[in-house]
């Protein structure tokens, strides 16, 4: 069974999909997508970390995986409950609003 | 059937963390029956810390080792976790009169520290990958709440905002880096890799190389080195004060020794590839934060700017790579704790009824008229800037013996030229205090808990820096 | 070979034979009654044609975020169970601990008011 999809298309993947990520964190200006764009590239890392686990056979990989997926979920609930609490003092989500405190 | 055994645990070398946990859930819960009054939860919190520090000293021969290797408590770990717990209680302490004054109700606040603190333990004793990255996440995670914990306040959200969405970029590419640092050597334990590495079995030198550079970008923005340094002026801004002094202490630290963990346990051997690149990060990050903080107007960002130049020097020690650089590195943020959180005291006691009063001119004539305060500031100031007889000059002494030691002669050089390029600004408010007339009466608030923490921070600047020998020994 | 398959067909029957049966059973039982408005497409009180741009309401955002939260825990279960023999005491204790904290959580979100609808 092993060896249909070899290792490197699942790290090809995986470096496109950070690569994606990335350029959306630097490109976009409203904050959720930028949000999203972080998202992206944890669940890219997923991916690469579940490829390496499965091709060294060990199990290091998944457990790690897990870990990644708990703290972006928790990471999200923290990062919309900041979103909403600003939203509450100053209406928009476009990034260049957010300059009283210079770059 | 075969069973899986439990893994070798010492809960006595686990103590402090376990008894953080337990006392960050228990003020958490008592936050919701405590009411308006938030005394109970300080001193609550204030009893788990200091129990956390006592049990730090409990295990009688160190290193103990737990969880298969994934978490070792030793000298250099019991030693970090001294520090933790002394910064958050300090951060504690100087909360009581800032929060009320500044509007911050929310009794999560003391939880969150305890919560972080645990974090940063977890992070000083963790040596492997999996664990390195859940104490960042946990030290990060309660930052960024702590740093929007003002919620009507605008910088306060943005603060959290920019450091949110920074932070979690940031965890990005650590987490990117560890996994193919994973990939290339086949496990996580931090002595795996070095075995690996060394017996020279990697699957792929690529994939070794390129998590290592994603880890530099990964720890160098957790701990704020240029160029990845743009969140720390703004975020330290805009969050509460005593959540600024804690922020640039004890998560800095933390964040510090797993970069040095990992760098001088995992990957020494192929250290000639990074150290080029770290030396170039450690230079910039010195001359930037230092010119930096020369143009700043807001004591907070300007303390921003010197905290960046800070981790230049710690960089050096992370450099070095030997077991000087970890006591030095040790040393250093002890010394860097009663420095930080002394000034910091000095900032927030000068906050006025309505605004936080940061604007360095609002600093000229305190010389006169509060002697007693503008000579500590002077006291943190020439220590901050290295100047002898202050902890400062001892701990960049020992980091830099640490480099010299490992041959690294011209990074030392620049690292001194620096230190006297930092004296410029540090030198400025001093002579602002003295030298000239205040523009307007303040009213000041002084709180005397506030005045306590601002007197131990004299304390133990002037102690470490007279009597060195104590605490450098508990470092080692 | 073909007995090792007799609890999943049981299973499936099963769900087949409930979902069924719930179906049939509020088609004899539930009470029936027509008039123009139960008749509309949408019947719950919205209007058939509204913009789609409608803010909702930050509640639900407590609750998705809740939801999320709590959910995503229950990833850790799924090795657990699987486990569960194999693990022995050391298992069964070491979950209770991560039931307890996340039984702190719940309280903390449910006395704080969290999951108040009004």
């Amino acid at each position: 069974m092993d060896g249909f999809v070899p290792l490197n298309h699942y790290l090809l993947l995986s470096a496109t999909l950070f690569v994606i990520g990335v350029l959306g964190v630097l490109l976009r200006r409203n904050v959720i997508v930028v949000f999203m764009s972080i998202e992206i590239m944890l669940n890219a890392v997923n991916i690469s970390l579940i490829a390496f686990d499965h091709y060294l056979n060990n199990s290091d990989g998944q457990v790690f995986s897990f870990m990644v997926m708990c703290v972006a979920a928790a990471e999200v609930s923290v990062g919309l409950a900041i979103i909403i609490s600003m939203f509450r003092n100053k209406p928009t989500v476009n990034l260049d609003e957010f300059n009283i405190l210079k770059w | 059937m075969e069973h899986i055994p439990a893994p070798a645990i010492d809960f006595i070398s686990l103590a402090p963390a376990l008894i953080l946990s337990v006392f960050g859930m228990l003020v958490l819960l008592m936050d919701l029956f405590a009411g308006k009054n938030k005394n109970l939860l300080v001193f609550a919190s204030l009893v788990g810390l200091v129990l956390a520090g006592v049990s730090a000293f409990a295990p009688k021969a160190l290193p103990v080792v737990s969880f298969g290797g994934s978490y070792v408590v030793d000298h250099l770990s019991v030693f970090f976790t001294l520090i933790f717990v002394f910064s958050s209680a300090l951060t504690i302490l100087l909360s009581i009169e800032y929060n009320p004054r500044n509007g911050i109700r929310a009794g999560e606040y003391y939880a969150l520290i305890l919560f972080c603190t645990v974090g940063m333990i977890l992070l000083a004793s963790a040596t492997d990958l999996i664990m390195i990255f859940l104490g960042i996440e946990v030290v990060s995670i309660c930052l960024y709440v702590l740093a929007g914990i003002k919620r009507g306040d605008v910088k306060s959200n943005e603060a959290a905002l920019k450091y949110f969405l920074l932070g979690a970029f940031a965890t990005g590419f650590l987490v990117y880096g560890m996994t193919l640092l994973y990939g290339a050597t086949g496990t996580t334990k931090l002595a795996g890799i070095a075995e690996v590495i060394h017996s020279g079995q990697t699957n792929s030198d690529t994939l070794l190389l390129l998590g290592t550079v994603l880890l530099i970008i990964g720890f160098g923005f957790k701990v704020a080195s240029v160029p990845f340094h743009m969140w720390a002026p703004d975020v330290y801004e805009g969050a509460p004060s005593p959540v600024t002094a804690f922020m640039a202490v004890g998560p800095k630290a933390a964040a510090l020794v797993a970069f040095y963990r990992v760098f001088a346990t995992a990957i020494p051997e192929i250290g000639t590839t990074w150290d080029t690149l770290l030396m170039v990060v450690a230079v910039a990050t010195m001359v930037i934060g230092n010119f930096g903080a020369i143009v700043q107007t807001n004591i907070k960002r300007l303390l921003a700017y010197s905290s960046i130049s800070h981790v230049g020097y710690l960089l050096i020690a992370i450099i070095a790579r030997n077991s000087l650089g970890g006591s030095a590195i040790a040393y250093y943020m002890m010394a860097y704790a009663f420095m930080i959180f002394g000034t910091f005291g000095i900032v927030i006691l000068l906050g006025e009824k309505n605004s936080e009063n940061l604007e360095i001119k609002n600093y000229a004539g305190l010389g006169v008229k509060q002697p007693a305060i503008a000579l500590c500031m002077t006291v943190f100031m020439l220590s901050l800037g290295g100047m002898p007889p202050f902890a400062g000059f001892i701990a960049k002494f020992y980091i830099f013996g640490a480099a010299i030691k490992e041959g690294y002669v011209v990074l030392v050089v620049i690292a001194v030229l620096n230190s006297v390029v930092s004296l410029y600004y540090y030198l400025k408010i001093v002579v602002l205090m003295y030298m000239k007339d205040s523009e307007r009466e303040l009213e000041l608030s002084m709180g005397p808990i506030t005045l306590a923490v601002v007197a131990i921070a004299v304390f133990g600047t002037i102690e470490m820096g007279l009597f060195p020998d104590p605490i450098l020994q508990l470092t080692q | 070979m073909l007995e090792q398959y007799i609890g999943a067909t049981v299973m499936f029957i099963m769900a087949i034979g409930i979902a069924c049966g719930m179906v049939f059973m509020t088609s004899v039982l539930g009470p029936k009654r027509h008039f123009a408005e139960k008749m509309e497409p949408f019947e719950c009180g919205e209007k058939q044609i509204v913009s789609p741009h409608q803010r909702f309401s930050v509640k639900f955002y407590l609750v998705a975020v809740l939801f999320v939260l709590f959910d995503i825990e229950a990833v850790f279960f799924f090795p657990w169970a699987i486990l569960f023999k194999k693990l022995g005491m050391f298992g069964f204790v070491e979950m209770l601990f991560f039931i307890i904290i996340l039984g702190v959580g719940l309280c903390y979100v449910w006395i704080k008011g969290g999951l108040d609808w009004e």
